[in-house]
C-alpha cells in the first residue's frame, strides 16, 4: 500500500466536510447523553427544522416541500413509484435507481456528448397523449454532462406531463434551482455534497399529492414514515449551507481542466467523454486506449490513487457503462474508460499524483506493446 | 409544584420513554465516529482501498446483527429503519407471492401502525387482509390465528414484543404453525431484539424487522432479516444499483451500519444482566404505584412482557393532564410516531379497554440508563399528581372534547 493516498472518487462518495462532522458530533453528544433525552426531543425537532430550511434554500425550494429520505435512491424510487399510473419517459443515461424504478419507461436518446435529445422528448410526448412523467437528471454521474433540465421541464409541462429531476450530482458544484427548473419533483443526496451517508430528500412541488413508498407513523407530512434520521438530517443541513457557498468557487474546474490537459499531453490518443459540452466542474471521464478500465483501476489503486470505472453501486463490479453505450461510444473505447472525480479539498499535489501514476501505467503499456 | 421529592429545577426530566427511542450508547458513538469522518469510502467502491475498508466495516456490522438473532450474515439486509423493514416485508412478500395465487395477509389488530398501514395499502392493490383481534391480555389466541389462515394466505405478521403494552407474543408457536402450512412468517422485532432472546431458526421466522434506535444505536438505520433456506422471496421496494442482493438499493451508510452492529453486539453481551436489572426496576415501579394508587390498572399481560415496559391506566385521570402535571417526567401515552395525535390508543381499545380508561393511560418505558432513584422519584411524582388533580376535581370526563 502506497503511503500517499489520493482520493478522486468523489462522485461515489464525498468525504464529510469537517464543519459537517462538527455539526454531527455536536448532535451525537446531544443524543448520546441519556439524561438529556427529553429536552432532546424538542431540540431535535428544532434542529431538524433548521436543516430542512437549509436544504430547501440550497435548491431554492420551500421547507415544506422537503421530504427527507434515506438517500437519493429512495427519493428516486419514491418519485417514480408514486406516479406509476402514468407512463414514464426517462433519458437513457439516468442513474440505475431511476432506470430500475421504472423498468417499462421509454428511454430518450442522447447526443454523442451525452446530452439528452429534447426533440425526442417532444416527439414522445406528442405521439402518445396519455399522462406522462418525465425524468431527466441535472448532470450525469459518469461523464458530468449537464442536462437541459429547465427546457425539458418546460416541454413536459406543455404536454401535461409531470417533471422529475434527479439532482444527486450538481448541488455544491453548479446552482440547482427547483423553481427556476420548474420541476415538480427533485431528488437530492447528502453524501454527494459532503454530508453524511444514509440521508437524502425528495423536493415535492406544493400541492402535488404524493403516494408514500414507506408508510408509517405519518412523519414528513404523511409522505414518508419512520423515525427521522436525526444525525443524518442535521449533517445534511450543515452540508447544504456549505454547498451553497462552494458553488461560487472555481478551483475544481481549474484542477480538473489541468488534469485533463496533462493526461491528454501524455496520451494524445486518449478520449475525453462529454468534452464538448458543459460539464460538472469536478468530473473527468477518460479512456486510455487499449488498457482495460479494471487494469487502470488496479494500477492506480496500487499507486494510492482511487478512482472508479463508473457508478459505484452494484458490488464494485466493473460492468459496461449504459451511459457510454447510449452515447454510441464504441465498445473498445468504453471498456477503457475511467471516471476521475474531484472535490472541494482536492489539491494540485493530488492531481500530480494522478498524472504520475496514470502516466507511468501508460508508458509501461506502450513499452510492452512496442 | 408539590412533588414529594425535590429535584433541582435545572435537572432534565427523568426519561421514561424507552419504547419511543433510546439514547445512543456512548460506546456505539465511539465506534461510529471514525466512519463519519476520516474513513469515508463508499462500501460498494471495492476497486480502491477506501471502499474496501468501508466494505469490511459494513460486513462486520452485518455479522454482528446476524449473530444476535442466530442468522447468517447473508440474510441481513440493511434498511433505513424498522418502518422501512416492515414496509418491505409486508408489501414485498405479498407482491412477490401474488403470482402464485396467494393474496392474503394476516396481522394482529395491534400491530405497529406501519404494518397496519402497509396492509391497508396492499388492500388498495387488491390483496385481502385479516386484522386478528387479541385477547384482553394483548396476546394472540393461536387457535384464532390458525382459523384465520387459508390456502391463499401468503404472510402472517405479528409483532414479537409490543411497543405500547410490552406483551411478548408466542413467536415460536406462531412460526411453527406458519412453517407447517408453507406460509411466510414476518415478525416486527423492533422492540424485542436485544431485549429478549430471538432466534430465527428456533422460532421459524422468515422475515424480521430490526431497529437501530430502539437498541441504543443510531436513528436512520435498521435491518430486515430475510431467510435463505427455505428462501423467503420478496419484491424490492427501492430499486437501483442492486445493493443488498437486489433487495434494497442505495449507498450503504457505513457509520449507521457500524452503529447498528455495535449496538447489537452490546445488547447481545449484556441482554441477560440488563433484563434482570430492568425487571427489578419494573417490579419496584409497579409495587410503588399500587401501594400509593391501588386503583391503578396494568394493561397487557403482567408476566409475558418486556422487562422495561409498563402500561398503566389511572381511572378518572386524563393522561394528557397528568403528563402536564409532571414536567419532571418524560412520559408518553403510546406510540410516538404522530406526536400531535391525542386520540386514545387503538391498541388499548383492541384489548377491550374502554375509551375513558384508554384516555387515562400512560406508557412507562425503562431502559439501560434508568436508575432506582429515578423510579422512586417517578412513582412519588405520579402518585402526588394523581392525588392533587383528583382533589382539584379533574376527571377524565372526556377532556378531549374541549
Amino acid at each position: 500500500m502506497a503511503t500517499r493516498a489520493t482520493y478522486l472518487d468523489w462522485n461515489a462518495n464525498a468525504p464529510m466536510r469537517p464543519e459537517v462532522a462538527g455539526a454531527v458530533s455536536a448532535a451525537l453528544r446531544l443524543c448520546g447523553n441519556p439524561s438529556s433525552v427529553h429536552g432532546f426531543g424538542r431540540r431535535a425537532r428544532q434542529a431538524v427544522n433548521r436543516a430542512r430550511e437549509a436544504v430547501a434554500a440550497l435548491v431554492n425550494a420551500a421547507p415544506e416541500d422537503v421530504v427527507f429520505t434515506s438517500g437519493g435512491t429512495e427519493a428516486n424510487s419514491l418519485a417514480l413509484r408514486a406516479f406509476s399510473d402514468r407512463r414514464v419517459i426517462v433519458s437513457a443515461i439516468e442513474h440505475e435507481s431511476v432506470l430500475a424504478a421504472a423498468r417499462e419507461a421509454a428511454r430518450l436518446p442522447v447526443s454523442r456528448d451525452g446530452v439528452v435529445d429534447l426533440g425526442a422528448l417532444e416527439r414522445g410526448l406528442v405521439s402518445d397523449p396519455r399522462p406522462a412523467l418525465v425524468s431527466v437528471m441535472v448532470a450525469n454521474n459518469e461523464t458530468g454532462a449537464i442536462q437541459p433540465v429547465a427546457e425539458a421541464a418546460r416541454i413536459a409541462h406543455q404536454h401535461g406531463a409531470l417533471f422529475h429531476c434527479d439532482g444527486v450530482q450538481g448541488p455544491g458544484q453548479i446552482p440547482v434551482d427547483f423553481r427556476a427548473i420548474g420541476a415538480d419533483l427533485l431528488t437530492i443526496s447528502a453524501h454527494k455534497i459532503g454530508g453524511p451517508m444514509g440521508v437524502g430528500a425528495l423536493i415535492v412541488r406544493d400541492g402535488l399529492p404524493l403516494l408514500p413508498l414507506i408508510k408509517g407513523g405519518g412523519q414528513e407530512r404523511m409522505r414518508r414514515g419512520g423515525t427521522e434520521n436525526f444525525l443524518g438530517i442535521v449533517g445534511f443541513g450543515a452540508a447544504a449551507l456549505l454547498a451553497a457557498e462552494t458553488e461560487a468557487r472555481q478551483n475544481m474546474t481549474r484542477l480538473r481542466d489541468e488534469a485533463e490537459r496533462r493526461l491528454c499531453d501524455i496520451a494524445p490518443d486518449a478520449t475525453v467523454f462529454a468534452h464538448a459540452v458543459p460539464r460538472l466542474p469536478n468530473t473527468l471521464c477518460v479512456a486510455m486506449p487499449r488498457v482495460a478500465a479494471a487494469t487502470q483501476l488496479i494500477a492506480l489503486d496500487l499507486a494510492g490513487v482511487m478512482v472508479s470505472a463508473g457508478a459505484a453501486c452494484s458490488s464494485g463490479k466493473v460492468a459496461r457503462s449504459h451511459v457510454l453505450d447510449a452515447m454510441g461510444v464504441p465498445r473498445e473505447a468504453a471498456d477503457c474508460a475511467i471516471r476521475i472525480s474531484l472535490g472541494w479539498s482536492t489539491s494540485a499535489a493530488e492531481i500530480d499524483h494522478l498524472v504520475e501514476a496514470w502516466g507511468a501505467l501508460y508508458a509501461r503499456t506502450r513499452a510492452s506493446a512496442a | 409544584m408539590t412533588a414529594a421529592i425535590a429535584r433541582k429545577s435545572n435537572q432534565p426530566p427523568v426519561y421514561l420513554d424507552y419504547q419511543a427511542t433510546t439514547p445512543c450508547d456512548p460506546r456505539v458513538l465511539q465506534a461510529m465516529l471514525p466512519w463519519f469522518t476520516e474513513k469515508f469510502g463508499n462500501p460498494s467502491s471495492i476497486t480502491h482501498a477506501y471502499g474496501r475498508e468501508a466494505e469490511t466495516a459494513v460486513e462486520r456490522a452485518r455479522a454482528q446483527v446476524a449473530s444476535i438473532i442466530n442468522a447468517d450474515p447473508r440474510e441481513i439486509v440493511f434498511t433505513s429503519g424498522a418502518t422501512e423493514s416492515n414496509n418491505i416485508a409486508v408489501k414485498g412478500a405479498l407482491r412477490f407471492h401474488r403470482q402464485f395465487g396467494k393474496d392474503h395477509v394476516v396481522a394482529l389488530a395491534t400491530e405497529h401502525k406501519c404494518v397496519i398501514e402497509s396492509c391497508r395499502a396492499m388492500e388498495r392493490e387488491g390483496f385481502r387482509a385479516t386484522y386478528l383481534p387479541v385477547e384482553p391480555n394483548g396476546l394472540v389466541h393461536l387457535g384464532h390465528l390458525e382459523a384465520a389462515l387459508d390456502e391463499r394466505t401468503a404472510l402472517v405478521s405479528v409483532m414479537a414484543a409490543h411497543n405500547e403494552i410490552g406483551v411478548i407474543q408466542p413467536v415460536a408457536e406462531i412460526g411453527a404453525v406458519c412453517r407447517q402450512r408453507g406460509i411466510l412468517f414476518h415478525t416486527d422485532a423492533a422492540q424485542a431484539v436485544g431485549k429478549i432472546p430471538m432466534d430465527v431458526d428456533a422460532m421459524s421466522i422468515d422475515l424480521m424487522s430490526i431497529s437501530g434506535h430502539k437498541i441504543y444505536g443510531p436513528k436512520g438505520v435498521g435491518a430486515l432479516y430475510v431467510r435463505r433456506r427455505p428462501r423467503a422471496r420478496i419484491t424490492a421496494l427501492i430499486d437501483g444499483g442492486g445493493q443488498e442482493r437486489g433487495m434494497r438499493s442505495g449507498t450503504l451508510p457505513t457509520p449507521l451500519c457500524v452503529g447498528l452492529g455495535e449496538a447489537a453486539a452490546l445488547a447481545q453481551a449484556e441482554m441477560v444482566d440488563e433484563a434482570l436489572r430492568l425487571l427489578g426496576l419494573r417490579r419496584r415501579f409497579l409495587a410503588g404505584i399500587m401501594r400509593l394508587l391501588p386503583q391503578t390498572r396494568l394493561n397487557g399481560d403482567p408476566e409475558k412482557r418486556l422487562a422495561g415496559n409498563l402500561n398503566l391506566s389511572f381511572p378518572g385521570m386524563p393522561a394528557l393532564t397528568l403528563m402536564e402535571a409532571c414536567p419532571g417526567l418524560a412520559l408518553s401515552t403510546g406510540s410516538a410516531c404522530t406526536a400531535a395525535e391525542v386520540e386514545p390508543s387503538f391498541v388499548l381499545r383492541a384489548l377491550g379497554v374502554s375509551e375513558d380508561l384508554a384516555a387515562a393511560s400512560l406508557r412507562i418505558g425503562l431502559g439501560r440508563f434508568s436508575t432506582e432513584a429515578e423510579v422512586d422519584y417517578a412513582v412519588e411524582t405520579l402518585a402526588a399528581a394523581v392525588k392533587r388533580l383528583g382533589a382539584a376535581g379533574v376527571t377524565s370526563a372526556l377532556a378531549g372534547t374541549t
